[in-house]
């Protein structure tokens, strides 16, 4: 991947076969997670607002199950 | 009590009842994660203790492996299996038993609590009142999560001694495994199923929102719960969030306690207490869950016979400094901390926002109203054995 690619909007994903419904996400980042009826997360939206990158990168240090990945909208790889 | 030899050998001869790890762990595990990661104890029939976050992790994730059909290490088992849906289920009954419990939990299901915790909280610093000396497990801690969970259940709050026995019973002495520590265990079950019984009885309707008119609601496959499953999961969620919620309120404060610098920080700055609890949980999780292989395997290479228990030391992965830069250190504004005070994969503590909510409440109503307080140094503090750590007792001195 090229340097220019990098700075392309960045893609928040929770896999919801890792989420065990921890919740800390959504404690440190309730505008980027939504919680679903039995607890378990999901990104709010998939591309991450200007501005909230290191939040979301927080959240992504916190997982305790690895769950959440952030990555280049353009790229498949993890930024993680 | 048991006759309980000393320890000589924490690597291959380790007991999680010795008194020295009752009273500090923390050197053990820091000792054996170097030395020994994977320790060995053929006490209580065979037991091993992951002390790294990524093995005690690969275990708590193989569920092939290891069952959660004993949850806890003791050596007198009770002759009748008293199974308490989902933490002591296994795949594939495990999942449907714990989705139908989830929507209870969830951060909304808790809100509501809030406020009740805070009236909780400030009855019980009432009670204090103006006093020059308490103790902040007895006094306060033991009592927070008893009353919120009868008042979720929706069963008197002063109700809360009986809980505490029944706790005392299956918690205390169990763990200690006298002779009739089993029978006691039974027989507390049988108490609190009847306990149940009255109030399921008394409910004219189920469509109230206490825990007991939910669990009547609920359904596994379409069908209503057997009574064997359906008293079970009470009993789980009258057992599960007292004890280890009083421990984590309970070493929180004891932590304040004896550090000043963090308690004042905490007073200029009430906005990082949600930050400084997962810290506290971090530093001080009070819960070890154990397994049960079901067929011969291993961790890190160590290998581990069928039949043989597992202790999945999430307290001591928590202190992992592979995983926590200064792991020893309480630091009340870490940034990063993927801790695993909760559990790690399928069985991670249903409760926990639950838990997570009292804490931080009992912690904001506590310095609001007792802001100075300090450890009385004459009078020791006494911490609980098993799996489930925290102070039993915590004696403060009030004021400046």
């Amino acid at each position: 991947m090229s340097d220019s690619e990098k700075s392309g909007p960045w893609r928040l994903v929770v896999d919801p076969e890792r989420c065990q419904g921890h919740n800390r996400c959504h404690a440190l980042a309730p505008d980027l997670f939504k919680i679903d009826d039995l607890g378990f997360a999901s990104a709010a939206s998939e591309r991450v607002p200007d501005g909230s990158i290191e939040l979301a990168r927080l959240a992504v240090r916190n997982c305790p199950e690895f769950a959440i990945r952030l990555s280049h909208a353009s790229s498949r790889g993890d930024d993680t | 009590m048991t006759d309980r030899q000393p320890v000589t050998d924490w690597a291959a001869d380790f007991d999680h009842m010795d008194a020295q790890w009752v009273d500090d762990p923390f050197p053990i595990w820091d000792d054996l994660r170097q030395r020994c990661p994977v320790a060995h104890t053929s006490r209580y029939g065979g037991v091993h203790l992951p002390t790294r976050m990524a093995d005690v992790r690969d275990a708590a994730y193989d569920t092939q492996t290891f069952s959660n059909r004993r949850p806890v290490v003791r050596a007198n088992l009770p002759n009748v299996a008293l199974p308490t849906p989902p933490i002591s289920s296994d795949p594939p009954h495990h999942k449907p038993s714990r989705m139908l419990l989830l929507p209870a939990f969830t951060p909304q299901a808790i809100a509501p609590y809030i406020p009740v915790t805070r009236r909780i909280c400030n009855e019980l610093l009432d009670d204090i009142g103006n006093a020059a000396s308490c103790d902040a497990a007895r006094q306060f801690a033991q009592h927070v999560p008893v009353r919120v969970i009868a008042s979720m259940l929706g069963v008197p709050e002063t109700d809360g001694d009986l809980f505490r026995q029944w706790i005392h019973v299956m918690l205390d002495d169990t763990v200690r495994d006298s002779p009739d520590s089993a029978d006691k265990f039974v027989a507390a079950s049988r108490e609190m199923d009847a306990y149940f019984r009255t109030h399921v009885e008394k409910r004219t309707t189920h469509d109230g929102p206490d825990l007991i008119s939910f669990m009547m609601r609920a359904r596994f496959d379409g069908r209503e719960l057997t009574e064997r499953h359906f008293y079970g999961t009470l009993r789980l969620l009258l057992i599960a969030g007292i004890d280890t919620t009083w421990s984590a309120i309970g070493s929180s404060l004891w932590h304040l306690a004896r550090t000043p610098a963090d308690r004042r920080r905490l007073l200029a700055e009430p906005e990082l207490i949600p930050t400084a609890v997962e810290e506290f949980l971090r530093a001080f999780a009070p819960v070890t869950m154990a397994r049960q292989a079901r067929q011969d395997g291993t961790i890190a290479g160590c290998p581990v016979k069928a039949g043989e228990m597992v202790l999945l030391a999430f307290p001591a992965a928590n202190r992992d400094p592979a995983v926590f830069p200064d792991a020893d250190k309480v630091i009340i504004d870490r940034k990063d901390n993927r801790h695993a005070a909760f559990g790690l994969g399928i069985h991670r503590c249903a409760g926990s926002n639950l838990a997570r909510m009292e804490i931080q409440v009992a912690l904001e109503e506590w310095l609001k109203r007792i802001p100075e307080f300090t450890l009385d140094q004459t009078q020791p503090v006494a911490w609980s054995a098993g799996q489930v750590r925290g102070p039993r007792t915590v004696p403060l001195r009030i004021g400046g």
